[in-house]
């Protein structure tokens, strides 16, 4: 038993990158389901086992055959990333009943076992950035997920999808190739791609070299945003979101922008910021004003959007807004309030987006005007969307509310009282765009598209029922996501090396 | 009584509606069955609470789930004395208003009513967690559950206007939650580490005057369910709901909840010492009684019946906040008396406007010349709730008036006290003219073919002439016996 726990960080990794070449020898729609479905539920259990260790014992150090750091590539997994890794996983292991249903109804038979390929690949990918400990291998899992995530959009029904696909390709490969600028001017200033290693070096190179020290943070920081869709490097996300097959878009709606803000959270903090003041870099600067732009102009778009599927698109891009809001505030209350929105949004719009999925499965359209009455002929699926848009408005008592109280706090903290008004006042542009929802799906006569329409069945009800009640849950019982993400935060801040003027 | 310990009690008030909205819809197709849970529930609920009573009298706090959540946010309940009149209020009127919703509700041939009861039952649960929160955050929590409960039974016709009203009845109640109070007590725990109601308040020097001015409009404004203008539209718009929802939603439990709410804070967050002493709460005097006479004044321009009803409303609640804003422990014993004293009235005036539009199919004072003949247990019942209204004796709009002078008087604020007298008149002179019409006018015919077409009409359904009713002998015997809320408004501020 030990010797497995003792190669759990490498086999988070190689469980689904095996997982996945073994789908892709299999033919069978379904069988390739059952397949992707039992590794996908295997990795929260190895991430489960991570977060108990780290948690009782402190960071593990992982040396990938067994070559030291920095030489070797580390897998270092602190309290940070094991909350990621679970997060990923478990998201993704709750979605899986619901994939099935949805996958056999938008996919072609002989493609479908070619997605469930694509899809692990692409797990392999998000876990694979979150649990490495170096610089290089990270640009390599972003490739492999980046790529993996292209085919799933270009599979959508629609033959957009292939115009969203390739949009998303472009900008994707320009992110990636900015991002591995930068380590490469970070190898040349430090001569290491290990992060940690980097961390220890780099307030000397910082001396000799300080403008590269600066143009690679800067690389890096563009690169990762592409991936993270920070306004208004997001004009990407609102096509690749609306086109994808339902699935795909729940998923990755779910994962992969976490994924990519966990990687800025990582390089800024544990790299940056433990070398160098982090505050006298322009970190904060940059991030305030396009933080502020995306919760309220992606608001806006959202509530002018008639596909329902775009329309939460608009509203990932503004709720990424709070939680790089919560980052540039870089102090303990906002940094909990971004990591936690980072748990909280993955629950939240993983509900919403399966739930968008039923309705495209039981009524073949999401586009607002046709669903009038939808909220009577599918009663249980469109009462899962209201509450997880309540939790995305941030009604108290849910988890949504958690997130925006700490970033009101922090803001508060921070002595930036405008900023606690313009958070408060762009959540209320959420209820807006919900509320658009709730009066064409309730008050509204039933309209002939949603006429015969029901709750989908069990196996796809059962996960958005589950993705919804957790993100109302977790607004009360907190120790998992607000604990967690508070000591996190502390561990983050606490390592920063921060100028006397601070 | 029930002689349950006293922290069931609060249990029970705090799951028994929940459940009720739980059991309703699982008799969507048998009416009479839906409605007898919605009476059970309500009877239930209203005989937990007043089994409270005694142990609150004795000096008891029951108390009940104690949640921390994060921050030193906790989901926690405390009955105190203020909760206990409100939810004494609350619970007791919903059962007379269930009663009279049957009679109403089939009466007019509503469409939706499972949905209809549901929603009420969640909005009962709501108020039941305002009333009896330990903590701010605990009460944002069920206020928020109150504005999003009660948008569907204003939206309730499904019309263009219903759809229009919902609209600025979420954006203004959620905006301003939001928007202000939620800063308001993100500031209060950044400033004072609790979120406690604690007697004395928790912001003593804590922060300069002029922040703690601030603040307080953060709360003033911010609790837009009280109504202080300019945030006072939504209640106008929320009359297209059907009538038990204006008469107990927007008459008491959700306007009731915003000004109990401000009065919690101002007691128990700010302390009336506080305020007082900083001079932090004076300019509240100015926006309360400048709500009191301008609503007053928009009321005499109303012919829709409804409409002056909630004018009447917006004015009515900014005296319980004038009253909070004069800062003397006896005006705040008066806001207490005013809460109950409007609920018994307000409840009994919109009961009767319902009750015409269910006999007679009325809506415009205008056209009620006569109608006291036809109906006069309606009329009878609508005379005095208008006389509480203005404020005489013998009926209970009197006491918290009386108590709210005394208060001006002893502090020498002459600005309320010039408020209320001229509001006094404003009353009488919008209610008194459709006691008058009512009466005392013949009932005219417009033309000659509306002779054939007016409606022959008698009394309302029995279930509404015995709930109005009811509510009026209330209004009258909280006058006579007002030693139950005045024991527990004293033990407010300590007496």
């Amino acid at each position: 038993m030990s010797a497995i726990s003792a190669q759990l960080p490498g086999l988070q990794v190689v469980v689904p990158l095996l997982g996945a070449i073994i789908a892709a020898f299999i033919r069978r729609g379904t069988l390739a389901w059952a397949w992707a479905t039992l590794i996908t539920a295997a990795t929260p259990v190895m991430a489960f086992a991570l977060l108990v260790q780290v948690w009782a014992n402190g960071p593990i150090s992982y040396h990938l055959g067994g070559w030291p750091p920095p030489i070797g590539i580390e897998y270092r997994v602190d309290l940070l990333n094991a909350f990621v890794l679970m997060l990923v996983s478990l998201v993704s292991a709750i979605m899986m009943p619901y994939a099935r249903r949805s996958v056999a109804h938008e996919i072609d038979g002989d493609k479908q076992a070619w997605f469930y390929c694509m899809y692990l690949l692409c797990l392999t990918g998000l876990l694979g950035i979150t649990i490495t400990g170096d610089a290089f291998n990270a640009f390599v899992f972003l490739e492999i997920s980046s790529l993996s995530s292209y085919v799933l959009i270009a599979m959508g029904r629609d033959r957009r999808a292939l115009v969203a696909s390739y949009q998303y390709l472009i900008v994707g490969t320009i992110g990636a190739t900015f991002y591995v600028v930068g380590v490469g001017l970070l190898y040349l200033v430090t001569g290491s791609l290990n992060f940690a290693d980097i961390a220890t070096r780099l307030a000397d190179a910082n001396v000799m070299f300080p403008r590269p020290v600066l143009a690679a943070l800067a690389f890096l920081f563009v690169g990762i945003s592409l991936k993270l869709a920070l306004f208004p490097l997001h004009v990407w996300l609102p096509n690749a979101y609306a086109y994808a097959p339902s699935f795909a878009t729940a998923f990755l709606a779910a994962t992969a922008t976490k994924v990519a803000i966990y990687l800025f959270l990582r390089i800024g903090f544990s790299v940056y910021g433990v070398a160098l003041d982090i505050k006298a870099l322009p970190i904060s600067a940059v991030l305030y004003p396009l933080s502020v732009a995306a919760m309220f102009i992606a608001s806006i778009l959202a509530v002018y959007e008639q596909n329902l599927k775009r329309m939460l698109a608009y509203s990932s891009v503004a709720q990424i807004g709070y939680i790089t809001l919560g980052i540039a505030l870089m102090n303990q209350a906002g940094l909990t309030g971004a990591i936690v929105h980072l748990f909280n949004h993955a629950l939240i719009k993983g509900g919403l987006f399966l739930a968008l999925g039923a309705v495209v499965y039981r009524a073949g359209t999401i586009k607002l005007d046709d669903l009038g009455g939808v909220g009577r002929t599918m009663p249980l699926t469109l009462a899962a969307f209201v509450l997880a848009g309540m939790s995305l408005m941030g009604v108290p008592g849910t988890a949504g509310f958690i997130s925006k109280y700490y970033l009101v706090v922090g803001a508060f903290d921070a002595g930036l009282w405008p900023v606690a008004f313009l958070i408060v006042a762009s959540s209320l542009i959420a209820l807006v765009y919900i509320g658009r929802v709730v009066e064409i799906a309730y008050f509204r006569p039933v309209s002939e598209a949603v006429a015969h329409a029901k709750d989908p069945p069990l196996m796809m009800l059962v996960p958005i029922l589950v993705l919804t009640i957790a993100s109302i849950y977790f607004g009360i019982d907190t120790e998992l996501s607000a604990g967690v993400a508070n000591r996190i935060a502390e561990g983050l801040i606490g390592a920063l090396k921060l100028g006397e003027a601070h | 009584m029930l002689g349950l310990a006293p922290d069931t009690l609060v249990m029970a008030a705090l799951t028994i509606p929940i459940l009720g909205a739980i059991v309703i819809p699982l008799f969507h197709n048998a009416p009479n069955i839906r409605e007898s849970v919605t009476l059970i529930t309500a009877g239930a609920l209203a005989l937990s609470v007043w089994s409270l009573l005694p142990h609150v009298l004795a000096g008891g706090r029951p108390a009940a789930i104690d949640i921390a959540v994060v921050l030193g946010l906790s989901v926690a309940f405390a009955v105190e004395p203020l909760g206990l009149l409100f939810a004494l209020i609350a619970s007791t009127l919903w059962f007379v208003t269930s009663v009279y919703a049957i009679g109403y509700m089939r009466g007019n041939d509503e469409p939706r009513q499972t949905s209809f009861y549901v929603c009420f039952a969640v909005a009962l649960w709501a108020t039941m967690g305002i009333a009896f929160a330990k903590n701010l955050f605990t009460l944002f929590i069920f206020y928020e559950i109150l504005t999003l409960s009660t948008y569907p039974l204003v939206a309730h016709k499904a019309n263009g206007e219903a759809i229009r009203a919902g609209r600025i009845y979420l954006l203004i109640l959620i905006g301003t939650s939001m928007v202000l109070l939620l800063p308001a007590i993100a500031w209060t725990w950044v400033l004072a580490g609790t979120l406690d109601f604690t007697p004395g308040g928790i912001l003593a020097n804590k922060t300069t005057p002029l922040l703690l001015g601030v603040l307080l409009a953060l709360f003033a404004f911010g609790i837009g369910k009280a109504a202080l203008m300019p945030f006072h539209f939504w209640l106008p718009a929320a009359m297209v709901a059907p009538t038990p929802v204006s008469a107990l939603l927007h008459a008491v439990a959700v306007v009731k909840a915003g000004v109990f709410t401000i009065l919690k804070v101002v007691v128990y967050i700010f302390g009336i010492e506080t305020l007082a002493y900083t001079g932090a709460g004076s300019w509240l005097v100015y926006a309360a009684g400048f709500t009191v006479i301008a609503a007053s004044l928009v009321a005499l321009k109303k012919d829709n019946l409804k409409a002056r009803l909630a004018y009447s409303t917006v004015s009515q609640l900014s005296y319980v906040i004038l009253a909070a804003a004069i800062l003397a422990p006896i005006s705040a014993v008066g806001a207490a008396l005013h809460i109950a004293a409007h609920a018994v009235s307000k409840i009994t005036l919109f009961f009767a406007a319902g009750s015409i539009y269910t006999a007679a199919h009325k809506t415009e004072i205008s056209e009620l010349a006569g109608i006291g003949r036809r109906m006069p247990w309606t009329m009878g019942a609508f005379a005095i709730g208008a006389i509480s209204m203005i404020g005489l004796p013998p009926t209970a709009g009197f006491l918290g008036k009386w108590f709210m002078l005394t208060g001006a008087m002893q502090t020498g604020q002459w600005l309320p006290i010039a408020v209320i007298i001229a509001s006094t008149l404003l009353n009488a002179a919008y209610f008194l003219p459709i006691v008058y019409t009512a009466f005392f006018e013949r009932e005219r015919v417009a033309h000659p073919a509306g002779a054939a077409a007016a409606h022959e009409h008698g009394e309302a359904p029995l279930p509404i002439v015995i709930a109005l009713t009811a509510t009026a002998a209330a209004t009258v015997a909280l006058f006579l016996f007002p030693q139950l809320p005045l024991r527990l408004a004293q033990m407010m501020v300590g007496g």
